[in-house]
């Protein structure tokens, strides 16, 4: 049974068709990379599965939730699904401490005091223990995308999705990122990045998703796809020809 | 010689000053309850909300204030409402405050990045929770210098409201220089009354507006 069920997904902006029939299912505690130029797609497809995008055709399903227009099913959706950005995007007026207490207690009604416990845990999770009273501004990139993943785990997600998380970050700051979430695939943690690291996606993923305009272009173990690449056009990515 | 004295026509004046003063709050803390209604409506998913709010803010925005003030006095009373001038003055007011401060707030809101919607999102929050908790703390602070700059708007606007027989500054002047035969002294005081009410107004929000962006920390 699959955790997350995407089925002939297809969107456009406009006349422009950037998801043409996607199919994609994730087993629990599965790593998904998505690979792919930029415009291929990857990205939309990441945003549709927690509604941040609306579909057009096919469905989304998340353990049993269903993607849908309304402010109830997507409630429903997101807390089955948590999603990490590029840019951070964390609270800039709240304390790391605050970032990620604040949804667990509005959206999940949890007390004060169990919400500080709990986010107290999440920062020492991604190594951030000491951070909790500093603010966003107070810290590196790399720190502020750690306090970012401890957010997305407070509210206990069955899987996470990434969004080129590392892909804002300085080159010394990408490492400490990774790490973490490299141990969060080793606690059986479902993840679907999307990312540009491929030796991290070969070391960490079950999977690899190549896409190639708006399409599933080629999926399979990373040894596979990475190693003996069938199409012309994931060669080309890759760099092999 | 005249029988008023100068202290006579400045007493009389200050006292009528109060009138404006109150006015200009009520205008301003009604105003802003308006503004934050308006402001929730015209920018939550209902299409129908949206276009209502849409709707009034564009008609308060463009008929001068002096013809709102009008249909609240006259319009009300043909329909056989008798309305006194106190309250046609303070509704008109509220509803016209209203309508500018929903735009200026808007702006203020659409300035907050749009991934810290897509964050609290992300996180299973509703409107109104990302709202309240996230975008509001945020959209305030910016929106502090053009809110306190508005209110000199306010504060002047109140002169309108003599048209229709309330008396504030600008009526207690006309009656006073009716009394006294002195227009220039009379409305020079009542000048420099409204000045030094709205000069501290204007220049806190100037310092406020400095303070706010010379300190890039948002916190």
């Amino acid at each position: 049974m699959s955790l997350i069920a995407v089925t002939e997904v297809r969107k456009r902006f406009g006349a422009n068709e950037v998801l043409k029939g996607i199919n994609l299912d994730v087993a629990p505690g599965e790593v998904i990379a998505i690979i792919g130029k930029s415009g291929s797609g990857k990205s939309t497809l990441l945003r549709c599965i927690n509604g941040l995008e609306t579909i057009d055709e096919g469905s989304i399903m998340v353990a049993g939730a269903q993607l849908a227009d309304d402010e109830l099913h997507l409630r429903a959706l997101r807390l089955k699904v948590g999603m990490i950005f590029q840019g951070f995007n964390l609270f800039p007026h709240l304390s790391a401490g605050r970032n990620v207490m604040l949804s667990p207690m509005v959206v999940k009604k949890i007390s004060a005091k169990e919400a500080e416990a709990e986010a107290r845990a999440r920062l020492a999770q991604v190594g951030l223990e000491h951070k909790f009273d500093a603010y966003p501004d107070e810290l590196s990139g790399g720190q502020q995308q750690r306090v970012a993943i401890a957010r997305a785990l407070a509210m206990r997600p069955l899987a996470l999705l990434c969004d080129e998380i590392t892909s804002a970050l300085d080159p010394e700051l990408v490492n400490e990122v990774l790490q973490v979430v490299g141990k969060l695939a080793e606690e059986g943690m479902t993840l679907l990045m999307v990312t540009h690291e491929m030796r991290f996606a070969r070391e960490v993923c079950d999977r690899v998703v190549f896409m190639h305009q708006g399409r599933v272009h080629e999926i399979g173990p990373p040894d596979i796809v990475f190693e003996s690449p069938k199409t012309l056009e994931l060669r080309q990515f890759l760099g092999m020809t | 010689m005249s029988p008023f004295t100068t202290w006579d026509i400045v007493r009389n004046l200050l006292l009528a000053t109060q009138w404006t003063v109150l006015l200009s709050l009520i205008a301003f803390a009604g105003g802003a309850v308006v503004a934050l209604a308006a402001l929730l409506a015209r920018t939550s998913r209902n299409r129908w909300a949206r276009r209502g709010t849409v709707f009034y803010i564009e008609l308060f925005q463009g008929t001068p204030l002096l013809m709102q003030l009008f249909l609240f006095f006259f319009g009300l009373s043909l329909l056989g409402l008798n309305v006194p001038p106190w309250l046609a003055a303070a509704v008109a007011l509220i509803l016209w405050t209203g309508a500018f401060l929903a735009e200026i707030w808007r702006g203020c809101v659409e300035a907050i990045p749009r991934g810290q919607w897509e964050a609290s999102a992300s996180l299973a929050q509703s409107y109104f929770e990302q709202m309240r908790y996230v975008i509001l703390p945020q959209a305030l602070r910016i929106a502090v210098p053009p809110t306190v700059g508005f209110s000199v708007q306010v504060v002047k606007a109140t002169a309108l409201t003599s048209i229709i027989g309330f008396v504030e500054l600008s009526k207690a002047s006309t009656m006073i220089t009716n009394a006294t035969f002195q227009p220039f002294v009379v409305y020079g005081f009542a000048a420099l009354i409204y000045f030094a009410l709205c000069w501290p107004l204007s220049k806190s929000s100037q310092l406020l507006e400095r303070k706010l962006n010379v300190a890039h920390r948002r916190h």
